[in-house]
């Protein structure tokens, strides 16, 4: 929404401040202030002048030499131009020496503008510049009068014609003005127009806010003679009026009705098109003008469209409609989109004589929609979206007629015809200062509140302690409504700052929160960055990830309206995003890659949800570079232990992973629960993710492991007597696993096993093929005494004979 | 025999002092005090002489001893203090050379960020709670006062799964689950990812973090909201960080406010992150709407509160001056190394 400031003081007079003041003042009452525009900020020394004579340039074809008179004195200053156009006795607007204009007529508006200076044009002296509108800093679409192509001949304009010489052409314009552009919320309908702007601007500033009086209008003749209506669909149009306009003469607006919509960037083209434009945003309350010659039995219409209807909008635009969309018919066919824009069928031409004036009211809703549908968002759309107030339309209606009147546009038809079934009623709020005060923390006086509610036109009944709201405050309902009219106007600055002196609570984070804080802390201290990818992401992943197609990972959350096929499933896995960025580390060339995430995962009950899904935080570890499968082992069981998992963890080969190396993977059990995975990249998952190097990645389900997790530490003393040592190398064959060796080792060392190392793996030429061995340090100790050798014995011969049995023998 | 003592005095005394190593003065040592030295050899003489003179004799003998004994003592202690010293000098190490690090990962800096608003809040009595992602429209929108068809709601261009299940498009959505648990006072925090369809670029993402503030007690006022607000945003960004309060709207609260503060960057005098203005929009908040307690089963007549909302990325990318959202879900180890 933009407004200019002359507009506003058009309905504010007595307002003075300038454009910087009224940003700041606007903004902290609530009207938020994005931005504006001042139209004069590079013009500068540029009055209206008169050519009186125009020679040849001696020296240039294409130039001409002008004596400008630049005062009522008569003073001359020699110019020289290139323009096409000029012509002597013409009045144009000229920047003189040492002036400033604000473009170029080439290249338009620029940031700074240019100073313009007395110089030499092929040897011939210039003294300043005859200006096109462009040089002004516009252009002619918002000036019609001027020409493209050329200076502006303010002669040319009637208006304009009697401008005094000398007199400032900036003024004369209308460009000492400011644009104002602001950010108006969803709930302040009333707003999107520039009375709605001036009423908020006067209560801001404390002036009188003077509304435009709008007069009884119309010949003695009925309208009803002239148009029936028919709203069929009353539900998605509580109010239509309409009123009827003969004898049109089209003819260029007024320069002030002109100047106005241009300040807020929109074209003028001729009287009746300005008077609707000018009325949507004075009242914020769209119109549409019809050629009632082409309405057919003169009749009009409201109805749903039929399923698979086609028609055109005067943008030329062949539309099909379906059975939800609102359609303003004549007695034979569709004339017009409601709400969103009229056909091509009866849009008033050059030619029109006749034509139905339309004001009405839709469900916001429902233009919405259709315009979704449709792809289409006009000004009058994006109004009628946010749901307006009937009582506006007729209002606006008889605005436009009097517009239509005062600027002898034609002769308006007396009388409206006017669908209004269920009348729109002001509401009553009743209001307590106290709890206002007490909402606020204020100590705001009753009077006070009771002002700022007559500012802003509510009407207060002081001893009832009511305030009655206009219909076009549709958004104040309550008490706590009015509490923010209170602040708003008070000052938000000037409420008091507090700390809540409430009941005390203990703050803090949860123990899944704990966790992940946790996780961080250790993997860091491993190398591994955090990263962080999107929830949502290829189903695409599945294929580059070898998953077969009854793979439960595939089993993801659909978006109905994804941003596209790449953003379309809710990730069931963080490998893919933990993968595709260690891809595009190696893409450049990043070296010993280490990446975190703590992803949720989205794992559906059913699909399609009827309920929520499960969503399950995993830690996933992913790398390249240094290191290898035990590297991210001992990541692994670094994670494990200090979130709790003091136990020994299984690693269960053979896991089952598609897009793990077959030999190199391994299911993560604790306590018979599987809580994640590790492995190495399959290869050929590693190409398809463009990875150059061996990839290892882990995965842990928080929540699976945080489960079985114990925070519990209990002290153990520190030993009191030695411990024996024993040494052992076990032979074996390759395919017994270090895993299965361990445990026998646990259960063969009893009570009085403290601890075992694997310090030596062997493979090679001393073993007979297929073998292995395996060297273990066995640390024994007992708490309440020193061992002998015979205890160590004991324990020993226990361990190797149970080894035996899986025939794991001692290496000789 | 007084003489010979002084002639080997002078000579021992002169071996030492012109002694050139260490492993000289084991050989003077040897020379004069060894088994045959000249000391040893002139106490061995000393049986020639009359008893009567023998004392005395043997005391200068003895004395002459200590005296080179200490010489050599001292002496020894000036090699090594020698030796030591060119011991240290050949260590010298070029301290500029670079430290040996462990190669420690990184905090993304949402999340730096984002413990930092915990800190805060925790200090400030805050429980940190979280809510579901994948989340009910009643939850993320009516419960919030934006009923079925309200414009509002198209704003937030919405990622949806069915009709009723969507991708929540704030963390406001919590505040609900909340006060639905019918504990009451609340005071907590609820940080967490959030979804709007926008498409990615540099100051767009379709997936990024709000916090959630939520106080609801007895006399809880507008004033004890900006009063919070005024604390967090000094304890995040500085003691001398000022704040202002705009009117606004969402339709959950009500009165509304946005929060900016003055910018960190240039102190409120205006530059290039405030553009010009001095100051940056940083959050929205506003009193818990009546209705939205009344549909959470909480009676607004007895208690009030008040709630806000915080964008994460917003704040980390001012705080570290990122130009450009994408860097933050690329995960290039160049970027995440340097938080």
């Amino acid at each position: 929404m933009d407004t200019s400031l002359s507009w506003i003081k058009a309905y504010v007079p007595d307002l003075e401040c300038n454009a910087k003041e009224y940003t700041d003042a606007m903004t902290l009452s609530g009207t938020k202030v994005e931005g504006f525009k001042e139209f004069d900020k590079n013009l500068d020394k540029i009055v209206v002048g008169k050519i009186n004579k125009i020679e040849k340039h001696p020296n240039a074809d294409k130039l001409v030499v002008c004596q400008v008179q630049i005062d009522e004195d008569g003073t001359e200053v020699q110019i020289v131009t290139g323009a096409p156009n000029v012509k002597e006795g013409q009045k144009i607007p000229v920047v003189l020496d040492g002036g400033h204009v604000a473009g170029s007529h080439k290249d338009g508006e620029s940031e700074k503008g240019y100073r313009i200076k007395k110089g030499k044009l092929r040897g011939v002296e210039s003294f300043g510049m005859m200006c096109s509108i462009d040089e002004l800093g516009s252009n002619s679409n918002m000036y019609p009068d001027a020409d493209p192509d050329g200076i502006y001949i303010l002669s040319d304009n009637p208006e304009y014609a009697d401008a005094k010489i000398g007199s400032d052409a900036i003024e004369l314009l209308g460009l000492h003005d400011v644009a104002f552009e602001y950010e108006i919320t969803s709930n302040r309908v009333d707003c999107f127009g520039v009375l709605g702007i001036a009423r908020e601007v006067a209560a801001t500033f404390g002036k009188k806010f003077v509304p435009p009086v709008v007069t009884q209008t119309g010949n003695d003749e009925d309208v009803n003679k002239y148009i029936s209506l028919e709203v069929k669909d009353p539900a998605l149009c509580p109010r239509y009026t309409a009123r009827v306009v003969k004898n049109i003469k089209l003819a260029p607006s007024p320069e002030w009705m002109q100047r106005r919509l241009a300040s807020v960037g929109i074209r003028p083209i001729n009287n009746i098109v300005d008077i609707t434009n000018y009325v949507m945003e004075e009242y914020a309350q769209p119109m549409h003008a019809y050629d009632l010659d082409t309405i057919e039995d003169r009749k009009i219409v409201v109805r749903k469209a039929e399923s698979g209807e086609k028609f055109t909008t005067l943008d030329g635009q062949e539309r099909e409609l379906d059975d939800t969309m609102l359609m303003i018919c004549d007695g034979k066919k569709p004339i017009g989109l409601a709400g969103i824009m009229g056909g091509a069928n009866s849009m008033i031409t050059d030619n029109v004589t006749t034509m139905l004036f339309e004001a009405a009211t839709f469900d916001g809703t429902n233009i919405r929609l259709t315009g979704k549908k449709l792809g289409m968002r006009t000004d009058a759309q994006a109004k009628f979206e946010k749901g307006l107030d009937p009582n506006n339309a007729l209002e606006a209606m008889n605005r436009a007629c009097q517009l239509v009147e005062e600027l002898g546009a034609g002769e308006v038809v007396g009388g409206v015809v006017d669908f209004y079934p269920v009348k729109k009623e002001p509401i009553n709020i009743s209001y307590d200062a106290d709890k206002i005060n007490a909402l606020l923390g204020t100590d705001i006086s009753e009077e006070d509140m009771v002002k700022y509610f007559e500012a802003i036109d509510l009407i207060v009944d002081k001893d009832k302690k009511i305030v009655t709201v206009p219909t076009w405050r549709q958004d104040l309902e309550r008490m706590a409504d009015l509490a923010e009219e209170v602040a708003r106007f008070y000052g938000y600055d000037k409420i008091p700052m507090t700390l809540p002196e409430s009941s005390a609570t203990t703050g803090g984070l949860s123990d899944k929160l704990k966790h992940e804080k946790i996780v961080r802390t250790v993997v860091e201290g491993y190398g591994f960055c955090e990263g962080m990818s999107f929830s949502f992401e290829s189903p695409k992943v599945y294929d580059k990830l070898c998953l077969s197609e009854d793979d439960t990972l595939r089993k993801s959350i659909r978006i109905n309206n994804p941003l596209g096929e790449d953003y379309s499933v809710m990730r069931t896995s963080a490998l893919g995003g933990i993968l595709s960025s260690l891809s595009t580390n190696y893409n450049r060339r990043n070296k010993n890659v280490r990446l975190y995430e703590l992803a949720n995962v989205y794992i559906p009950k059913e699909i399609p949800l009827s309920e929520l899904p499960d969503e399950r935080m995993q830690l996933a570890l992913g790398m390249y570079g240094e290191g290898d499968f035990f590297t991210m082992k001992g990541v692994v069981e670094d994670v494990l232990y200090r979130l709790g998992l003091k136990e020994k963890a299984e690693y269960k080969p053979d896991a089952g992973k598609a897009y793990l190396h077959p030999g190199r993977q391994a299911d993560i059990i604790y306590k018979k629960h599987n809580i994640g995975f590790i492995g190495e990249v399959h290869p050929v998952v590693q190409k398809s993710f463009e990875i150059g190097e061996k990839t290892y990645i882990a995965v842990i389900d928080m929540k699976a492991a945080t489960d079985m997790a114990d925070a519990y530490v209990k002290y153990q003393g520190v030993p009191k007597f030695p411990a024996i040592t024993r040494d052992i190398s076990l032979s074996m064959k390759k395919e017994v696993t270090a895993g299965e060796i361990e445990e026998i080792i646990r259960k063969a060392g009893g009570q009085l096993l403290e601890s075992y190392e694997l310090f030596d793996i062997y493979e090679g030429s001393q073993l007979l093929k297929g073998y292995k061995s395996l060297a273990y340090k066995i640390v024994l100790r007992a708490k309440d005494r020193t061992l002998t050798d015979s205890d160590a014995n004991q324990i020993m011969d226990k361990i190797i004979s149970s080894l035996a049995k899986k025939e794991v023998v001692l290496r000789q | 025999m007084k003489n010979k003592l002084k002639a080997i005095m002078e000579s021992a005394m002169a071996q030492i002092g012109a002694s050139e190593k260490l492993d000289d003065l084991g050989d003077i040592k040897v020379s004069f005090l060894g088994k045959k030295g000249e000391i040893t050899s002139l106490l061995k003489s000393m049986k020639d002489l009359a008893p009567e003179d023998r004392p005395k004799a043997g005391q200068m003998v003895n004395e002459a001893r200590a005296k080179i004994e200490e010489k050599l003592t001292i002496r020894k202690k000036e090699f090594e203090q020698t030796m030591l010293e060119e011991k240290l000098a050949g260590e010298t190490i070029d301290v500029t050379l670079p430290g040996k690090r462990l190669a420690r990962g990184h905090r993304h800096p949402n999340t730096i960020t984002l413990e930092e608003v915990e800190d805060i809040f925790i200090g400030m009595g805050y429980e940190v709670v979280e809510g579901p992602e994948i989340e009910k429209d009643y939850y993320n929108f009516e419960a919030l006062n934006i009923p079925a068809n309200h414009p509002a709601k198209d704003e937030q261009d919405t990622f949806y799964i069915t009709k009723d299940i969507l991708l929540r498009t704030q963390t406001s959505s919590v505040q609900v689950h909340e006060m639905e648990k019918g504990k009451l006072p609340i005071r907590m925090i609820a940080p967490g990812r959030v979804f709007r369809s926008d498409e990615v670029d540099a100051t767009h993402s379709p997936t990024f973090h709000q916090i959630e503030g939520l106080v609801i007690d007895k006399n809880i006022t507008f004033a004890d909201l900006k009063g919070t607000l005024q604390e967090f945003a000094k304890r995040l960004f500085g003691e001398e960080t000022k704040v202002k309060f705009r009117p606004h709207h969402f339709q959950f609260t009500e009165p509304s406010a946005e929060m900016d503060v003055s910018c960190f960057k240039c102190g409120g005098k205006g530059c290039r992150f405030c553009k010009g203005s001095g100051w940056v929009e940083i959050l929205g908040c506003g009193m818990v709407h009546p209705h939205v307690l009344e549909m959470s089963g909480i009676d607004p007549e007895e208690y009030t509160g008040f709630a806000f909302g915080v964008g994460l990325e917003r704040i980390a990318l001012f705080k570290y001056e990122i130009d450009d959202m994408r860097l933050l879900y690329e995960n290039d180890t160049r970027f995440l190394n340097q938080f």
